[in-house]
């Protein structure tokens, strides 16, 4: 591929990226530890209906022929690293408040505290690279050799685990009713822009 | 410290998109992507070439010697890769985005409720330890955990499990920004 396509491709994937996060609310560390506190569930609702759209989007361009079948990257399943790394992220975003791409959100729109979290990411990155003679070998932990998607291990067509994975979708939007409509409901754009205020809806 | 900067709102804030759009439009971003790259979104590989970058200005021969960052500069400059002009875009996008909203504020994001040093200081160790994790799973929340999970990826479905199990005990234990 020739760097001008490049450049032009990542610039505008990017750019949709970032414009919808930031009208999501994900610029606002307030608006995503909640999810964690189980008061605003939009961290959730948006990753799980965003996979659903873009899972039955690609299968349905398979099936099309607009895209070949095994043309798009899969993550090998290399389970235990991904436990590893989802559990330092997660403890990571309790404890900073952000993920990777949310602090970059959460800089760009005027977050210093956000700044100190991607201050951080490099050096997380730099102890890795640093102790990679230790750390190089967890990067390949814990492989799964039965197939790297779900529906090889399964043995299941990809239509059966997307149809899976919609119902838990709309089964967790229920769920999510139920703790919202608690004292503490989603927070607003009002609020997460003024900064962190514990907010107490009176119904 | 809390400054309102310039916007186009004219003083308003909008409010957030309903995270049923939210979710349609970034799952529609993200096929696209797919689309024209043949792999999803990312954002942890940016500072990891941004790390690498800054090695290369700091410590050049250290930097070209490390088994991990050395082949990112040995290539050429750390910065010419697809994920680092994707996270430029992501940067102006969402700025923006904040900017026509009326949503930027110049502050430290959770200072009234846990201390504004307090509140740095978490934020620079939770990023250290979501820089870290990243590098182990080869992937953050948008690379493994999303993109990973729109081709039905096991690994991504394990990366969320864990990320949310983890993130629900740790919020309990450490009183963060809230």
């Amino acid at each position: 591929m020739s760097m001008l396509p490049e450049v032009a491709s990542g610039l505008l994937c990017g750019a949709l990226f970032g414009y919808v996060l930031e009208n999501a609310g994900f610029g606002s560390p307030v608006k995503l530890t909640a999810q964690f506190r189980l008061t605003d569930w939009s961290v959730f609702k948006v990753m799980f209906t965003a996979i659903v759209v873009a899972a039955a989007g690609l299968l349905a361009l398979e099936e099309l022929g607009v895209v070949a079948k095994d043309a798009m990257f899969v993550p090998p399943a290399l389970l235990g690293a991904a436990a590893i790394g989802g559990a330092l992220i997660g403890a990571g975003f309790a404890v900073g408040g952000y993920c990777p791409g949310t602090s970059m959100v959460g800089m760009v729109s005027g977050r210093l505290d956000a700044l100190a979290f991607v201050v951080g990411l490099v050096i997380g990155t730099l102890v890795f690279a640093l102790g990679f003679g230790i750390f190089g070998a967890w990067v390949n932990a814990g492989e799964f050799l039965d197939g790297d998607t779900l529906s090889e291990a399964l043995n299941v067509s990809a239509w059966v685990v997307v149809a899976a994975l919609a119902a838990a979708a709309i089964a967790g939007y229920a769920v999510a009713a139920r703790f919202e409509s608690g004292p503490v409901g989603p927070l607003g754009a009002e609020q997460a822009v003024a900064g962190a205020q514990p907010q107490i809806i009176v119904r | 410290m809390s400054t309102a900067l310039v916007s186009s709102a004219g003083g308003r804030v909008r409010p957030f998109w309903p995270p049923w759009l939210a979710g349609i439009a970034l799952g529609l971003v993200l096929l696209l992507t797919f689309l024209l790259v043949g792999h999803g979104l990312g954002a942890s590989g940016g500072t990891t070439h941004l790390t690498a970058w800054l090695g290369s200005i700091v410590a050049p021969e250290a930097t070209r010697a490390n088994p991990y960052l050395g082949p990112m500069v040995r290539e050429g400059n750390a910065l010419s890769a697809w994920i680092v002009w994707q996270v430029l875009g992501l940067a102006l996008g969402a700025f923006f985005a904040a900017w026509q909203a009326g949503r930027l504020r110049l502050q430290v994001d959770g200072e009234r409720t846990v201390g504004r040093w307090r509140r740095i200081g978490l934020a620079l160790i939770g990023g250290a330890a979501a820089g870290f994790g990243a590098r182990i799973a080869g992937g953050c929340t948008s690379g493994l955990g999303l993109s990973g999970a729109a081709t039905l990826g096991v690994s991504a479905f394990v990366f969320l499990v864990a990320f949310f199990a983890v993130g629900l005990v740790v919020s309990r234990l450490v009183r963060g920004v809230q």
